[in-house]
């Protein structure tokens, strides 16, 4: 095959992959959006088998099929609780493969038309550097990210005295050695640079609090992206160039998304440390103010005699499981003539959109499934607010006081409500360790319990 | 409704832009593969092009492709885009392919070779958990 026919394919299927981007603007042409995606990866690795310098296909079929039968078995069985560790541990292996081309560029350039052992164009020799580099730090970040989500790691943010010096001196060192080894070709110079990267993504995670993990998530998928961007610009393709360039700033673009529904600024979050969780609880609820705890019953019964209620999920549902046994609740709700919706705040969940897919596992439909800035100003209409697994989202502190760590978040206002239900296992306070108010209002009740219980017990009261 | 009727401008002006974004880089990306492929036989013609230069334009313009598409994508999707974008960025495995292709096996091969694996294990579970995530959206019956 002539290299303008396979770079017009190449072409074809970065146009796919653009329309499978375009796709998901609505759950309608998602799918179809999808099989954009998978018609764009067969052309391109179609394409490249048809190169006359790739002939060894027995060795690489054999790797697509074990490759594929792990990718399948995983994607098959996993569950939607575990989607973000699963796209972490993803992220790492596009890390490690960028890597790995990297490392097989720099040992036989000639088999990429870019040059021959030791004599490699100083501008290949800095692309590769970068995939090398960036595609190091998306390996370790991601496992890191992986562990943390898993619970392998300790979701606290890992602080120790130095490590911003640490970090920078790595990031200078990574700089150092890239210049070096492209005066002087060396490997030794290459190999410390995967070496350094390795090192400096394992870091930078590290002190990162588990709940800001949907921006780290976001962040390596961006790098994911970028490493394949450096190794595009190594290989001359535009193919890869192209989706790096597309995916690297898909990923930016949800980190600055994830950023903003916590009001904080990339930096600060990148530097970590924030919301020690347990540290934070110990401080315990403020004062003796009383709370107005309810049952299961009382629950019911002020949910079946409301017009609207709206339901607002967080992360402490997902932890329950209880997102099928809350549908079931909202099902029995509107079975009663009760207008039942759901409210998402951009953090909610691990990832970003995470609650939403966890709602839809749960059957619920999707046009029941509003954002903040779709829902906030029904609010004040809503009878009952049902608050289940969140906190720091709900908190007005972020708006009246100008010292909460959290102040200048945008909230869900569920004070507007008539009647706000909180379903929480105790009094503890939220990741950002601050004393939510809303608990000690005069509509506030506190349903204490674990989710799912809670939930099936309102469900039986229901039937009643 | 004023806040209406200026919502749906700004729709309508981001679907304009994102439709010429659309076309800007597929325009650049088949100029930048011409402009490659015309690398060898323009010797004579004096001025070439750095192929360096041909793919920073096929980037940033890419680039912007990407922020315009992937602001229209519904935030109830953001996992699924995720997915997506993982099995894609997976692409790389062109350049595994490559690695591994040569008859004779050597260290680059071999590295290669655990490209694709790596490759492959993305591209299929990718595809397949966004497909699965895909098909629970279902609308009110």
């Amino acid at each position: 095959m002539s290299g303008t026919i396979s770079a017009l394919l190449y072409l074809v299927s970065s146009v796919c992959f653009i329309m499978a981007l375009r796709g998901l603007s609505s759950p309608e042409t998602a799918r179809q959006g999808n099989m954009f995606g998978i018609v764009g990866m067969v052309i391109a690795i179609g394409t490249t088998l048809a190169l006359p310098s790739v002939l060894s296909y027995e060795t690489i079929i054999l790797g697509i099929v074990i490759g594929g039968a792990i990718g399948t078995v995983i994607a098959r069985r996993i569950q939607m609780t575990a989607l973000p560790q699963l796209v972490a541990a993803f992220h790492s292996l596009v890390g490690l493969a960028a890597c790995f081309v990297a490392i097989a560029a720099f040992f036989k350039p000639e088999a990429y038309g870019i040059g021959q052992p030791g004599a490699i164009g100083a501008a290949s020799l800095i692309e590769m550097s970068l995939g090398l580099a960036i595609g190091a730090i998306t390996f370790t970040g991601s496992i890191i990210a992986f562990g943390k989500l898993q619970g392998l790691v300790t979701g606290r943010p890992l602080v120790f005295p130095m490590q911003h010096p640490l970090n920078a001196a790595l990031g200078i060192a990574l700089v150092a050695l890239i210049g070096w080894m492209i005066v002087d070709q060396s490997s030794t110079g290459f190999w410390l640079i995967f070496v350094v990267a390795l090192a400096l993504g394992f870091l930078l995670i590290l002190p990162i609090g588990g709940a800001d993990m949907p921006v780290v998530v976001s962040m390596l998928n961006s790098y994911s992206g970028w490493a394949a961007c450096g190794i595009g610009f190594t290989l001359e393709n535009s193919l890869l160039i192209v989706t790096g360039a597309l995916v690297g700033s898909s990923g930016a673009i949800l980190s600055y998304i994830m950023c903003k529904g916590m009001n904080r600024s990339f930096f600060n979050v990148i530097l970590g440390g924030f919301g020690g969780e347990t540290a934070a609880a110990a401080g315990g609820p403020g004062g003796d103010r009383s709370v107005k705890s309810g049952s299961a019953d009382d629950a019911a019964f002020i949910m079946d005699n409301a017009s609207s209620v709206i339901i607002v999920p967080g992360y402490g549902m997902a932890v329950a499981q209880a997102q099928h046994a809350l549908r079931e609740m909202g099902d029995m709700l509107k079975k009663n003539g009760v207008s039942v919706r759901y409210a998402i705040h951009p953090v909610a969940g691990r990832m970003p959109g995470h609650m939403n897919v966890l709602l839809a596992e749960a059957n619920v439909p999707y046009d029941e499934v509003l954002e903040l800035d779709e829902i906030n100003r029904d609010f004040p209409q809503a009878d009952v607010a049902f608050v289940i697994g969140a906190n720091d989202v709900t908190n007005p502190a972020a708006k009246t006081d100008p010292t909460s760590p959290i102040y200048g978040m945008p909230i869900l206002d569920v004070e507007r409500a008539k009647t706000v239900l909180f379903v929480k296992r105790s009094m503890a306070s939220g990741y950002a360790g601050v004393d939510n108010e809303l608990f000690f209002r005069d509509n506030t009740m506190m349903l204490f319990g674990d989710a799912k219980k809670m939930c099936e017990e309102i469900v039986k009261a229901l039937e009643h | 409704m004023a806040e209406n009727s200026l919502t749906d401008q700004l729709r309508a002006l981001a679907e304009q832009a994102q439709a010429l974004a659309a076309k800007a880089t597929e325009a650049a990306a088949s100029a930048g593969q011409q402009a490659v492929a015309a690398v060898p036989s323009a010797g004579h013609g004096g001025s070439q092009i750095d192929p360096a230069v041909v793919g920073l334009t096929v980037f940033v313009l890419a680039c912007f492709v990407g922020y315009y598409v992937v602001w229209r994508v519904t935030p109830a999707l953001h996992s699924p885009l995720m997915a997506v974008t993982n099995a894609i960025s997976s692409v790389i495995i062109v350049g595994a392919l490559i690695a591994a292709g040569p008859a004779q096996m050597d260290f680059s091969s071999i590295m290669g070779f655990f490209a694709v694996i790596l490759a492959s294990v993305n591209i299929f579970g990718g595809f397949l958990v966004t497909q699965r995530m895909l098909s629970m959206f279902r609308k009110k019956k």
